[in-house]
Protein backbone atom coordinates (compact mmCIF):
# COMPACT_ATOMS: atom_id res chain seq x y z
CA UNK A 1 0.00 0.00 0.00
CA UNK A 2 3.04 2.53 0.65
CA UNK A 3 4.94 1.57 -1.97
CA UNK A 4 1.84 2.07 -4.25
CA UNK A 5 1.23 5.72 -3.07
CA UNK A 6 4.62 6.20 -3.01
CA UNK A 7 4.95 5.37 -6.98
CA UNK A 8 1.81 7.36 -7.54
CA UNK A 9 3.19 10.18 -6.09
CA UNK A 10 6.16 9.99 -7.84
CA UNK A 11 4.06 9.58 -11.13
CA UNK A 12 2.15 12.78 -10.42
CA UNK A 13 5.20 15.11 -10.34
CA UNK A 14 6.76 13.41 -13.72
CA UNK A 15 3.12 14.29 -15.26
CA UNK A 16 3.27 17.56 -13.95
CA UNK A 17 6.74 18.34 -14.91
CA UNK A 18 6.12 16.30 -18.29
CA UNK A 19 2.84 17.79 -19.52
CA UNK A 20 3.92 21.52 -18.89
CA UNK A 21 6.91 21.36 -20.88
CA UNK A 22 6.80 18.55 -23.59
CA UNK A 23 9.01 16.73 -21.80
CA UNK A 24 7.36 13.26 -20.85
CA UNK A 25 8.28 11.98 -17.79
CA UNK A 26 11.05 9.41 -18.39
CA UNK A 27 13.67 12.08 -17.32
CA UNK A 28 11.85 12.21 -13.68
CA UNK A 29 10.60 8.76 -13.32
CA UNK A 30 13.78 6.40 -14.52
CA UNK A 31 16.40 7.74 -11.92
CA UNK A 32 13.93 8.18 -8.74
CA UNK A 33 13.17 4.25 -9.46
CA UNK A 34 17.17 3.49 -10.07
CA UNK A 35 18.80 5.68 -7.44
CA UNK A 36 15.81 6.25 -4.76
CA UNK A 37 13.87 2.96 -4.84
CA UNK A 38 17.19 0.54 -6.10
CA UNK A 39 14.83 -0.66 -9.21
CA UNK A 40 16.72 -2.35 -11.61
CA UNK A 41 17.18 0.15 -14.73
CA UNK A 42 15.21 -2.62 -17.21
CA UNK A 43 12.03 -1.97 -15.22
CA UNK A 44 12.91 1.40 -15.12
CA UNK A 45 12.92 2.12 -18.65
CA UNK A 46 9.69 0.01 -18.92
CA UNK A 47 7.82 2.53 -16.46
CA UNK A 48 9.59 5.70 -17.65
CA UNK A 49 7.61 4.26 -21.16
CA UNK A 50 4.86 3.50 -19.52
CA UNK A 51 4.59 7.14 -17.46
CA UNK A 52 5.41 8.98 -21.60
CA UNK A 53 2.30 7.48 -22.81
CA UNK A 54 0.41 8.26 -20.20
CA UNK A 55 1.74 12.02 -19.85
CA UNK A 56 0.87 12.44 -23.62
CA UNK A 57 -2.28 11.25 -23.30
CA UNK A 58 -3.53 12.68 -20.45
CA UNK A 59 -2.29 16.16 -21.79
CA UNK A 60 -3.36 15.67 -24.70
CA UNK A 61 -7.11 15.51 -23.59
CA UNK A 62 -6.61 18.85 -22.68
CA UNK A 63 -4.33 20.74 -25.00
CA UNK A 64 -6.89 19.30 -27.64
CA UNK A 65 -9.93 20.99 -25.92
CA UNK A 66 -8.36 24.13 -25.84
CA UNK A 67 -6.92 24.06 -28.88
CA UNK A 68 -3.48 24.44 -27.82
CA UNK A 69 -1.93 21.82 -30.26
CA UNK A 70 -1.05 22.05 -33.54
CA UNK A 71 -2.37 18.84 -34.56
CA UNK A 72 -1.34 19.04 -38.33
CA UNK A 73 2.55 19.83 -37.03
CA UNK A 74 2.33 16.65 -34.77
CA UNK A 75 0.79 14.27 -37.77
CA UNK A 76 3.68 15.86 -40.82
CA UNK A 77 6.61 15.53 -38.01
CA UNK A 78 5.25 12.06 -36.85
CA UNK A 79 6.50 11.04 -39.83
CA UNK A 80 10.49 11.92 -39.04
CA UNK A 81 10.31 10.98 -35.64
CA UNK A 82 8.93 7.44 -36.16
CA UNK A 83 11.46 6.60 -39.15
CA UNK A 84 14.16 7.78 -37.08
CA UNK A 85 13.01 5.56 -34.32
CA UNK A 86 12.60 3.06 -36.62
CA UNK A 87 16.52 4.03 -38.06
CA UNK A 88 17.30 3.94 -34.44
CA UNK A 89 16.20 0.42 -33.42
CA UNK A 90 18.21 -0.87 -36.23
CA UNK A 91 21.31 0.64 -36.06
CA UNK A 92 21.52 -0.02 -31.78
CA UNK A 93 24.70 -1.63 -31.73
CA UNK A 94 26.01 -0.34 -35.01
CA UNK A 95 27.13 3.01 -33.83
CA UNK A 96 29.25 3.66 -29.98
CA UNK A 97 26.27 4.81 -27.79
CA UNK A 98 29.67 6.97 -25.58
CA UNK A 99 29.38 8.44 -28.77
CA UNK A 100 26.09 9.26 -29.69
CA UNK A 101 25.38 10.09 -25.66
CA UNK A 102 28.36 12.94 -25.92
CA UNK A 103 26.80 13.85 -29.97
CA UNK A 104 23.29 14.29 -28.45
CA UNK A 105 24.15 15.96 -25.23
CA UNK A 106 26.21 18.64 -26.85
CA UNK A 107 23.27 19.12 -28.98
CA UNK A 108 20.86 19.70 -25.93
CA UNK A 109 23.67 21.56 -24.24
CA UNK A 110 24.09 23.65 -27.05
CA UNK A 111 20.26 24.63 -27.57
CA UNK A 112 20.12 25.66 -24.33
CA UNK A 113 22.53 27.90 -24.32
CA UNK A 114 21.10 29.29 -27.51
CA UNK A 115 17.54 29.71 -25.24
CA UNK A 116 19.75 32.16 -22.41
CA UNK A 117 21.14 34.17 -25.01
CA UNK A 118 18.00 34.79 -26.55
CA UNK A 119 16.12 35.62 -22.98
CA UNK A 120 19.42 37.55 -21.79
CA UNK A 121 18.71 39.63 -25.60
CA UNK A 122 14.87 39.95 -24.81
CA UNK A 123 14.39 37.78 -28.76
CA UNK A 124 12.92 34.88 -27.24
CA UNK A 125 9.19 34.84 -28.00
CA UNK A 126 8.25 37.23 -30.59
CA UNK A 127 5.25 35.33 -32.55
CA UNK A 128 6.68 34.92 -36.14
CA UNK A 129 4.20 35.71 -39.19
CA UNK A 130 6.21 35.53 -42.25
CA UNK A 131 5.29 33.77 -45.04
CA UNK A 132 6.63 30.18 -45.80
CA UNK A 133 5.80 28.83 -48.29
CA UNK A 134 5.86 24.68 -47.85
CA UNK A 135 4.28 25.24 -44.63
CA UNK A 136 1.64 27.23 -46.30
CA UNK A 137 1.25 24.18 -48.84
CA UNK A 138 1.32 21.77 -45.54
CA UNK A 139 -0.94 23.86 -43.90
CA UNK A 140 1.07 24.38 -40.78
CA UNK A 141 0.38 27.79 -39.62
CA UNK A 142 -1.68 27.43 -36.96
CA UNK A 143 -3.18 29.77 -33.67
CA UNK A 144 -4.04 29.35 -30.50
CA UNK A 145 -5.71 31.39 -27.46
CA UNK A 146 -3.00 32.61 -24.90
CA UNK A 147 -5.06 32.60 -21.61
CA UNK A 148 -2.12 35.00 -20.03
CA UNK A 149 -1.99 37.52 -22.26
CA UNK A 150 -5.60 36.94 -23.02
CA UNK A 151 -5.35 37.22 -26.56
CA UNK A 152 -5.95 35.01 -30.02
CA UNK A 153 -2.36 34.18 -31.34
CA UNK A 154 -2.23 33.53 -34.71
CA UNK A 155 1.70 32.57 -36.01
CA UNK A 156 3.43 30.69 -39.42
CA UNK A 157 5.75 28.13 -38.94
CA UNK A 158 9.00 28.34 -40.91
CA UNK A 159 12.48 26.04 -42.09
CA UNK A 160 10.00 22.80 -42.26
CA UNK A 161 12.90 21.02 -43.54
CA UNK A 162 15.26 21.75 -40.87
CA UNK A 163 12.84 20.63 -38.40
CA UNK A 164 11.81 17.66 -39.95
CA UNK A 165 15.93 16.97 -39.78
CA UNK A 166 15.65 17.73 -36.20
CA UNK A 167 12.96 15.60 -35.48
CA UNK A 168 14.56 12.61 -37.41
CA UNK A 169 17.26 13.15 -34.62
CA UNK A 170 14.50 13.07 -31.92
CA UNK A 171 13.52 10.09 -33.33
CA UNK A 172 17.29 8.27 -33.45
CA UNK A 173 18.05 9.47 -29.94
CA UNK A 174 15.03 7.50 -28.50
CA UNK A 175 15.48 4.94 -30.57
CA UNK A 176 19.05 4.49 -30.06
CA UNK A 177 19.08 5.61 -26.61
CA UNK A 178 15.67 5.72 -25.25
CA UNK A 179 16.08 9.26 -23.92
CA UNK A 180 15.98 12.91 -24.27
CA UNK A 181 13.39 12.49 -27.51
CA UNK A 182 10.75 14.69 -25.93
CA UNK A 183 13.61 17.85 -25.54
CA UNK A 184 14.72 17.36 -29.31
CA UNK A 185 11.12 17.99 -30.07
CA UNK A 186 10.47 20.74 -28.29
CA UNK A 187 13.69 22.20 -29.78
CA UNK A 188 12.79 21.80 -33.70
CA UNK A 189 9.70 23.26 -33.29
CA UNK A 190 10.74 26.10 -31.02
CA UNK A 191 14.13 27.35 -31.72
CA UNK A 192 14.01 25.82 -35.77
CA UNK A 193 10.72 25.93 -36.91
CA UNK A 194 10.08 29.24 -34.78
CA UNK A 195 6.64 27.76 -33.39
CA UNK A 196 5.77 29.48 -29.79
CA UNK A 197 7.01 27.80 -27.43
CA UNK A 198 3.20 26.68 -25.31
CA UNK A 199 2.04 25.35 -28.59
CA UNK A 200 5.68 23.71 -29.05
CA UNK A 201 5.18 21.65 -26.12
CA UNK A 202 1.90 21.32 -26.47
CA UNK A 203 2.17 19.37 -29.88
CA UNK A 204 5.54 17.43 -28.56
CA UNK A 205 3.14 15.97 -25.84
CA UNK A 206 0.94 14.89 -28.39
CA UNK A 207 3.77 13.21 -30.35
CA UNK A 208 6.09 11.60 -27.60
CA UNK A 209 2.58 9.18 -27.01
CA UNK A 210 3.11 7.27 -30.79
CA UNK A 211 7.35 7.15 -30.56
CA UNK A 212 6.73 5.92 -27.44
CA UNK A 213 4.11 3.26 -28.31
CA UNK A 214 6.00 1.96 -30.28
CA UNK A 215 8.91 0.80 -27.86
CA UNK A 216 6.31 0.04 -25.16
CA UNK A 217 4.81 -2.85 -27.09
CA UNK A 218 8.34 -4.53 -27.59
CA UNK A 219 8.84 -3.31 -23.18
CA UNK A 220 5.81 -4.95 -22.62
CA UNK A 221 6.21 -8.38 -24.41
CA UNK A 222 9.50 -8.77 -22.81
CA UNK A 223 8.55 -8.32 -19.60
CA UNK A 224 10.08 -5.10 -18.79
CA UNK A 225 7.04 -3.73 -17.55
CA UNK A 226 6.47 -4.64 -14.29
CA UNK A 227 2.65 -4.03 -13.72
CA UNK A 228 2.95 -3.64 -9.58
CA UNK A 229 5.67 -0.85 -10.40
CA UNK A 230 3.83 0.57 -14.20
CA UNK A 231 0.17 0.68 -12.70
CA UNK A 232 0.24 3.19 -9.97
CA UNK A 233 3.06 4.90 -11.53
CA UNK A 234 0.40 5.35 -14.75
CA UNK A 235 -2.13 6.48 -12.74
CA UNK A 236 -0.28 8.97 -10.76
CA UNK A 237 0.91 10.47 -14.11
CA UNK A 238 -2.21 11.16 -15.68
CA UNK A 239 -3.53 12.87 -12.47
CA UNK A 240 -0.23 15.17 -12.71
CA UNK A 241 -0.71 15.25 -16.82
CA UNK A 242 -3.81 16.66 -16.25
CA UNK A 243 -2.81 19.24 -13.79
CA UNK A 244 0.10 20.11 -15.78
CA UNK A 245 -1.40 20.74 -19.10
CA UNK A 246 -4.05 23.04 -16.40
CA UNK A 247 -1.13 24.89 -14.98
CA UNK A 248 0.71 25.23 -18.69
CA UNK A 249 -2.00 27.38 -19.25
CA UNK A 250 -1.49 30.40 -17.07
CA UNK A 251 2.15 31.01 -16.99
CA UNK A 252 3.65 32.74 -19.45
CA UNK A 253 5.93 31.66 -22.28
CA UNK A 254 8.71 32.85 -20.56
CA UNK A 255 8.43 31.54 -17.51
CA UNK A 256 8.30 27.94 -18.88
CA UNK A 257 10.92 28.93 -20.78
CA UNK A 258 12.98 29.52 -17.60
CA UNK A 259 11.75 26.31 -15.89
CA UNK A 260 12.71 24.19 -19.62
CA UNK A 261 16.48 25.86 -20.19
CA UNK A 262 17.87 24.63 -16.57
CA UNK A 263 16.38 21.29 -17.09
CA UNK A 264 17.54 21.01 -20.52
CA UNK A 265 21.18 21.94 -19.69
CA UNK A 266 21.25 19.24 -17.07
CA UNK A 267 20.01 16.63 -19.09
CA UNK A 268 22.54 17.70 -22.08
CA UNK A 269 25.31 17.60 -19.28
CA UNK A 270 24.22 14.44 -17.96
CA UNK A 271 24.38 12.68 -21.29
CA UNK A 272 27.83 14.24 -21.88
CA UNK A 273 28.60 12.67 -18.76
CA UNK A 274 27.08 9.09 -19.44
CA UNK A 275 29.08 9.26 -22.32
CA UNK A 276 32.39 9.31 -20.58
CA UNK A 277 31.09 6.41 -18.53
CA UNK A 278 29.82 9.13 -15.51
CA UNK A 279 26.59 8.28 -14.34
CA UNK A 280 24.79 10.76 -12.35
CA UNK B 1 -9.63 26.15 -48.68
CA UNK B 2 -10.02 29.50 -46.65
CA UNK B 3 -8.83 30.34 -44.22
CA UNK B 4 -11.93 29.95 -41.65
CA UNK B 5 -12.63 26.45 -43.40
CA UNK B 6 -9.13 25.05 -42.52
CA UNK B 7 -10.03 26.33 -38.67
CA UNK B 8 -13.24 24.82 -38.78
CA UNK B 9 -12.16 21.49 -40.32
CA UNK B 10 -9.35 21.55 -37.77
CA UNK B 11 -11.41 21.88 -34.83
CA UNK B 12 -14.16 18.81 -35.95
CA UNK B 13 -10.70 16.53 -36.16
CA UNK B 14 -10.10 17.41 -32.56
CA UNK B 15 -12.89 16.99 -31.03
CA UNK B 16 -12.93 13.48 -32.73
CA UNK B 17 -9.23 13.14 -31.62
CA UNK B 18 -10.11 14.30 -28.00
CA UNK B 19 -12.59 11.68 -27.49
CA UNK B 20 -11.27 8.59 -28.37
CA UNK B 21 -7.98 9.59 -26.21
CA UNK B 22 -10.73 10.12 -23.57
CA UNK B 23 -12.30 6.93 -23.70
CA UNK B 24 -9.00 5.16 -24.32
CA UNK B 25 -7.32 7.08 -21.02
CA UNK B 26 -10.72 6.31 -19.20
CA UNK B 27 -10.77 2.26 -20.02
CA UNK B 28 -7.74 2.01 -19.20
CA UNK B 29 -7.24 3.81 -15.99
CA UNK B 30 -10.86 1.99 -14.80
CA UNK B 31 -9.10 -1.31 -15.77
CA UNK B 32 -5.71 -0.40 -13.49
CA UNK B 33 -7.83 0.58 -10.68
CA UNK B 34 -9.74 -2.59 -10.51
CA UNK B 35 -6.98 -4.46 -10.49
CA UNK B 36 -5.16 -2.18 -8.07
CA UNK B 37 -8.40 -3.03 -5.91
CA UNK B 38 -8.20 -6.57 -6.16
CA UNK B 39 -4.48 -6.38 -5.47
CA UNK B 40 -5.42 -4.57 -2.52
CA UNK B 41 -8.59 -7.03 -1.09
CA UNK B 42 -7.15 -9.95 -2.19
CA UNK B 43 -3.68 -9.40 -0.33
CA UNK B 44 -1.57 -11.33 -3.39
CA UNK B 45 -0.67 -10.80 -6.90
CA UNK B 46 -2.61 -14.13 -7.98
CA UNK B 47 1.41 -15.14 -9.28
CA UNK B 48 4.27 -17.07 -7.40
CA UNK B 49 7.26 -15.71 -6.90
CA UNK B 50 7.18 -12.44 -7.79
CA UNK B 51 6.40 -13.26 -11.72
CA UNK B 52 3.55 -11.67 -13.76
CA UNK B 53 1.58 -12.43 -17.24
CA UNK B 54 3.35 -11.05 -20.42
CA UNK B 55 1.52 -12.75 -23.20
CA UNK B 56 -2.38 -11.88 -24.02
CA UNK B 57 -3.39 -15.61 -23.77
CA UNK B 58 -1.80 -15.98 -20.15
CA UNK B 59 -3.10 -12.08 -19.12
CA UNK B 60 -6.70 -13.38 -20.31
CA UNK B 61 -6.42 -16.71 -18.24
CA UNK B 62 -5.30 -14.71 -15.59
CA UNK B 63 -7.92 -12.26 -15.68
CA UNK B 64 -10.44 -15.27 -15.89
CA UNK B 65 -9.35 -16.28 -12.47
CA UNK B 66 -9.24 -12.79 -11.31
CA UNK B 67 -5.87 -12.50 -10.62
CA UNK B 68 -4.61 -9.07 -9.92
CA UNK B 69 -1.46 -8.28 -11.68
CA UNK B 70 -3.07 -9.66 -14.91
CA UNK B 71 -6.04 -7.21 -14.67
CA UNK B 72 -3.16 -4.49 -14.15
CA UNK B 73 -1.61 -5.91 -17.07
CA UNK B 74 -4.58 -5.43 -19.30
CA UNK B 75 -5.14 -2.03 -18.41
CA UNK B 76 -1.24 -0.61 -18.98
CA UNK B 77 -1.60 -2.95 -22.74
CA UNK B 78 -5.00 -0.42 -23.01
CA UNK B 79 -2.70 2.84 -22.36
CA UNK B 80 -0.13 1.84 -24.76
CA UNK B 81 -2.63 1.02 -27.87
CA UNK B 82 -4.48 4.41 -27.01
CA UNK B 83 -1.81 6.35 -29.41
CA UNK B 84 -1.87 3.83 -31.76
CA UNK B 85 -5.71 4.28 -31.82
CA UNK B 86 -5.54 8.10 -31.99
CA UNK B 87 -3.21 7.97 -34.97
CA UNK B 88 -6.18 5.20 -37.01
CA UNK B 89 -9.23 7.64 -36.12
CA UNK B 90 -6.80 10.44 -37.15
CA UNK B 91 -6.88 9.00 -40.70
CA UNK B 92 -10.99 8.46 -40.24
CA UNK B 93 -11.40 11.96 -38.79
CA UNK B 94 -9.26 13.59 -41.90
CA UNK B 95 -10.62 11.48 -44.77
CA UNK B 96 -14.11 12.61 -43.32
CA UNK B 97 -13.18 15.74 -43.85
CA UNK B 98 -12.03 15.44 -47.36
CA UNK B 99 -7.98 16.54 -46.58
CA UNK B 100 -6.35 13.89 -48.69
CA UNK B 101 -3.12 15.57 -47.93
CA UNK B 102 -3.19 14.83 -44.45
CA UNK B 103 -5.11 11.72 -44.98
CA UNK B 104 -2.54 10.03 -47.15
CA UNK B 105 0.44 11.72 -44.18
CA UNK B 106 -1.54 9.97 -41.19
CA UNK B 107 -1.69 7.01 -43.30
CA UNK B 108 2.04 6.68 -43.62
CA UNK B 109 2.38 7.37 -40.06
CA UNK B 110 0.37 4.56 -39.44
CA UNK B 111 1.94 2.31 -41.75
CA UNK B 112 5.85 3.39 -40.59
CA UNK B 113 4.36 2.49 -36.77
CA UNK B 114 3.00 -1.09 -37.62
CA UNK B 115 6.49 -1.72 -39.48
CA UNK B 116 7.90 -0.19 -35.69
CA UNK B 117 6.21 -2.51 -33.67
CA UNK B 118 6.75 -5.86 -35.46
CA UNK B 119 10.33 -4.92 -35.93
CA UNK B 120 10.04 -4.51 -31.93
CA UNK B 121 7.84 -7.82 -31.84
CA UNK B 122 10.33 -10.11 -33.83
CA UNK B 123 13.43 -8.58 -32.93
Amino acid sequence: MQSLLLLAAVGIIAGVIGSLLGLGGGMVVTPILTMMMGLDIKYAIGASVISVIATSSGASIAYLKDDMLNLRVAMFLEIATTIGAISGALLAGVFSSEILFVLFGVLLAYSAFNMVMKLVRHQADAIVTQNDEMATKLKLNGSYYDKVQQKQIDYSVTHVPGGFIMMLAAGLASGLLGIGSGAFKVIAMDTIMKMPLKPSSATSNLMMGVTAAASATVYFFSGAIRPEIAAPLAVGVLIGATLGSRIMQHLSAKTIRIIFVPIILYMGVQMILKGFGINI
Amino acid sequence: MDNKQKQNEMQKVEVIIGQILRIGVAISVGVILIGIVVYLFSGNSGYADNAFPTRLTTIFSGIGSGKSYAIMMLGLLLLIFTPVLRVIVSIYAFAKEKDTMYTVITTIVLIILVIAILIGFYK
